[in-house]
């Protein structure tokens, strides 16, 4: 798990987490979810987003989530990275990548893990708006 | 002596992220609230956490625990 406050490139991140020896052989399946910032939302145009989170909250929760994932399906591992700071859109926000030996089980567990960091991993949205003012996202869509 | 934290638009409301309070225990979560901010109710739909687990408002709170306060996550 990975919390970025600089862009950070979801398929490099893959790429390089799938190269480790304890995955090499053992998976044949691999499910991604990246979440990408819009440039509109509730209907405006938004120039930009500040993301707040809550250090060590955030990483304590994830954990919880990932061992909770980790006891219901027979994955071999997954990765998620989530960024804070100052983010543009069209970067992403969010991956997360799940490897197991079969589809079903990457499939699952990968939505599982974004339902539950949605509901459950401490981060805030704020938007800068196209005419600048700035809204906190109440909606969590 | 109790560590506050406060999140996001509840930040921005109260004016600043942390706080200390000395408590005489036994005290909650809900309490807690009230005496650091006596003059703001808590708003709706408000979480808090002890020790960066989510807790009910009634969880008890004893010295040392960080407690933190914040509006429903909207990360992903």
């Amino acid at each position: 798990m990975k919390i970025c406050d600089t862009l950070f490139d979801p398929f490099a991140e893959i790429q390089s987490f799938q190269q480790q020896l304890a995955l090499q052989g053992k998976f044949g399946a691999t499910s991604i979810f990246i979440g990408t910032m819009r440039d509109f939302n509730e209907g405006d145009d938004v120039q930009a987003m500040m993301l707040e989170h809550y250090e060590g909250m955030t990483q304590k929760q994830l954990c919880k989530i990932i061992e909770s994932a980790k006891s219901q399906w027979q994955i071999l591992d997954c990765l998620i990275v989530h960024r804070v700071g100052e983010i543009l859109p069209n970067e992403p926000i969010v991956l997360v990548c799940v490897w197991s030996a079969h589809r079903s089980e990457a499939f699952e567990a990968c939505r599982y893990l974004m339902e539950e960091l949605k509901a459950n991993a401490p981060f805030w949205k704020l938007e800068k708006l196209a005419t600048s003012e700035k809204r906190w996202v109440s909606k969590n869509h | 002596m109790i560590y506050l934290r406060y999140f996001a638009s509840l930040r921005e409301t109260l004016g600043h992220s942390t706080a200390e309070l000395q408590i005489f225990e036994p005290q909650t979560v809900l309490d807690v609230w009230q005496l650091a901010n006596p003059d703001v109710p808590l708003p709706e739909n408000t979480l808090a956490a002890v020790n960066m687990d989510y807790v009910p408002l009634s969880h008890p709170v004893k010295n040392c625990d960080e407690v933190a306060f914040f509006p429903p996550v909207t990360g992903g």
